[in-house]
């Protein structure tokens, strides 16, 4: 009753703000089909090169498109939960921060229900039916942890970029005119995590892939699910390194967030 | 021509003030540069080294110079005018002796110039560190390269300008400046060049749409396309769509202007 009690003012902010968002339904229906637009521009892009090539990385269409599915589902979701927390950059410029510092309530899930942005749910779907046309065309052995897997990743993936989305956001605690630097890491990370990681070259794919952990977010579970080799020889189980990877990014963007909180002094405005 | 170098001189002084912007993007750029490469070249690998008729080098030089171009024609983010309508404040600017077209022209040129020092300069130089990359064989491509650029900028601010004339009947622009967003960077081939698409469908986007002289076509000029020929029509389309969207613009403000109610006191 207690955890009730806790999340009922979010609850009602954030219908208050969906209901808001349907109030203009035409100015709605046109937001979601653009934003339904930008993830179909990915799939778009895959296809064009693959109008003019046979292979990317040694991968054909469907394989890429798996990798592009389980990396844009995975993506959409965080996008769709915590992407608004890309705005925390406008908040401490106009010091509106100030406002919900001040509220007896917790900041960041504050600032996620208030720009709550209904509309992204078109990028879920897109994602979601790439990913299911992908796989029914492509011949996989389906085993019961084949099935698992594909309904566990894009989640694990959806936290992972989700840790992406706050840990970068919150370099505005320290850096105001941070510009459009997050969009590297989430939006980069999305554009990394479509194709292939062996078309990368050495260092950029050691300090990314691995480095960073993007190789595991799409990559490495499809290579497991559509029971492939690595041509880069790295064994099958890492397609499970999701999960652990996931949660320690979710760790320590936990532990910048605070300590940007802490940092943050207002803009004096 | 006085005031349009002062303008043109405000622009880019106004621009060179936001020093760690102008670092992040580069950055953020740069990075989108990297991934495009590394697509690119895995394509034309596997496509036996010649893709859409461009080279290896050619695409990498292709990429750094379109990731440039975003800041240069400044693609995205620019709604000071249909902020300026929907407060009303565009009063101010339509009371003075000079068509704010030319005022706004004249500052974007001064952006356009800082953002050329910076943001297509970085970029160019990291791609020409780390890749292969394509160098004119003609020096006459450098000059050309320069007016594809300039009229890529006047083309994008005809347009840009347009998408924010809308907030005029609109109010709330939001709508048109996200279909902005979603078709420019698709149509002025910032993530593929036209070329890639199905012959019928390239044509139409090369030479029936403005997209392509906003950002592919400069590229083209500097890796020599289709010798002088393509480099001279790719110029030549370019002017035309300049023209074309410019006149479009003087039309459609002329008719916003005369729709305008000024309200209160």
């Amino acid at each position: 009753m207690a955890e009730h009690k806790l999340l009922r003012p979010y609850a009602k902010m954030l219908t208050a703000q969906v209901r808001s968002q349907a109030q203009y339904r035409s100015s709605f229906f046109i937001d979601m089909a653009v934003q339904t637009g930008f993830s179909a521009a990915d799939f778009v892009t895959v296809m064009v090169m693959f109008g003019v090539t046979t292979a990317l990385g040694g991968f054909g269409l469907v394989d890429v498109l798996v990798i592009s599915g389980v990396s844009a589902t995975g993506f959409a979701l965080a996008d769709l939960t915590v992407g608004n927390v890309e705005r925390l950059k406008t908040y401490v410029r106009t010091g509106l921060l100030d406002a919900m510092l001040i509220r007896p309530r917790r900041v960041l899930p504050q600032l996620l229900v208030v720009d709550f942005q209904l509309r992204r749910v078109g990028r879920v779907a897109v994602g979601v039916t790439v990913l299911v046309v992908a796989l029914t065309a492509s011949d996989i052995d389906w085993t019961w942890w084949r099935i698992a897997l594909i309904a566990t990743v894009p989640l694990a993936g959806a936290l992972y970029f989700s840790a992406m989305f706050v840990m970068t956001a919150s370099v505005a605690f320290w850096w105001i005119e941070s510009g459009e630097f997050a969009n590297a890491f989430t939006y980069g990370g999305r554009e990394l995590t479509t194709y292939p990681i062996n078309i990368y070259a050495n260092f950029f794919r050691n300090l990314f892939a691995f480095g960073l952990g993007f190789g595991f977010v799409a990559y490495y579970p499809t290579l497991l699910i559509l029971g492939r080799p690595d041509p880069l020889g790295l064994p099958g189980w890492l397609g499970l390194a999701v999960f652990p990877v996931a949660l320690i990014a979710a760790g320590l963007a936990a532990l910048v967030w605070h300590n940007g909180i802490r940092h943050y002094k207002g803009t004096g405005s | 021509m006085r005031m349009t170098l002062a303008l043109a001189r405000a622009g880019f002084r106004r621009y060179s003030t936001y020093r760690q912007a102008t670092a992040a993007s580069i950055l953020t750029n740069s990075m989108f540069g990297f991934l495009r490469v590394y697509v690119l070249f895995a394509a034309v690998a596997a496509a036996g080294g010649v893709a859409g008729g461009y080279t290896r080098e050619q695409l990498s030089t292709y990429t750094w110079v379109t990731q440039g171009m975003i800041g240069v024609v400044a693609l995205w983010g620019w709604n000071e005018l249909a902020d300026k309508v929907r407060t009303g404040e565009v009063v101010g600017d339509l009371l003075r002796p000079v068509n704010p077209i030319w005022t706004y022209f004249a500052t974007d040129l001064g952006r356009a110039g800082f953002a050329s020092c910076t943001r297509l300069l970085a970029p160019i130089v990291v791609g020409a560190l780390v890749f292969p990359f394509y160098w004119p064989r003609h020096p006459a491509s450098y000059p050309l390269f320069l007016v594809s650029v300039l009229l890529a900028v006047s083309v994008c601010f005809a347009l840009r300008y347009l998408v924010n004339l809308s907030a005029f009947w609109l109010l709330d622009s939001r709508g048109i400046t996200a279909v902005w967003t979603l078709v420019s960077g698709l149509g002025a081939g910032l993530y593929f060049p036209m070329s890639f698409l199905p012959g019928w469908l390239a044509f139409v986007m090369q030479y029936l749409t403005p997209f392509p002289s906003i950002m592919q076509f400069p590229a083209d000029v500097l890796v020599e396309r289709d010798g002088f020929g393509g480099q001279f029509t790719r110029l030549a389309v370019q002017a035309l769509w300049a023209l074309i969207c410019l006149a479009i613009v003087f039309a459609v403000q002329r008719r916003a202007v005369r729709k305008l109610v000024v309200q209160g006191g």
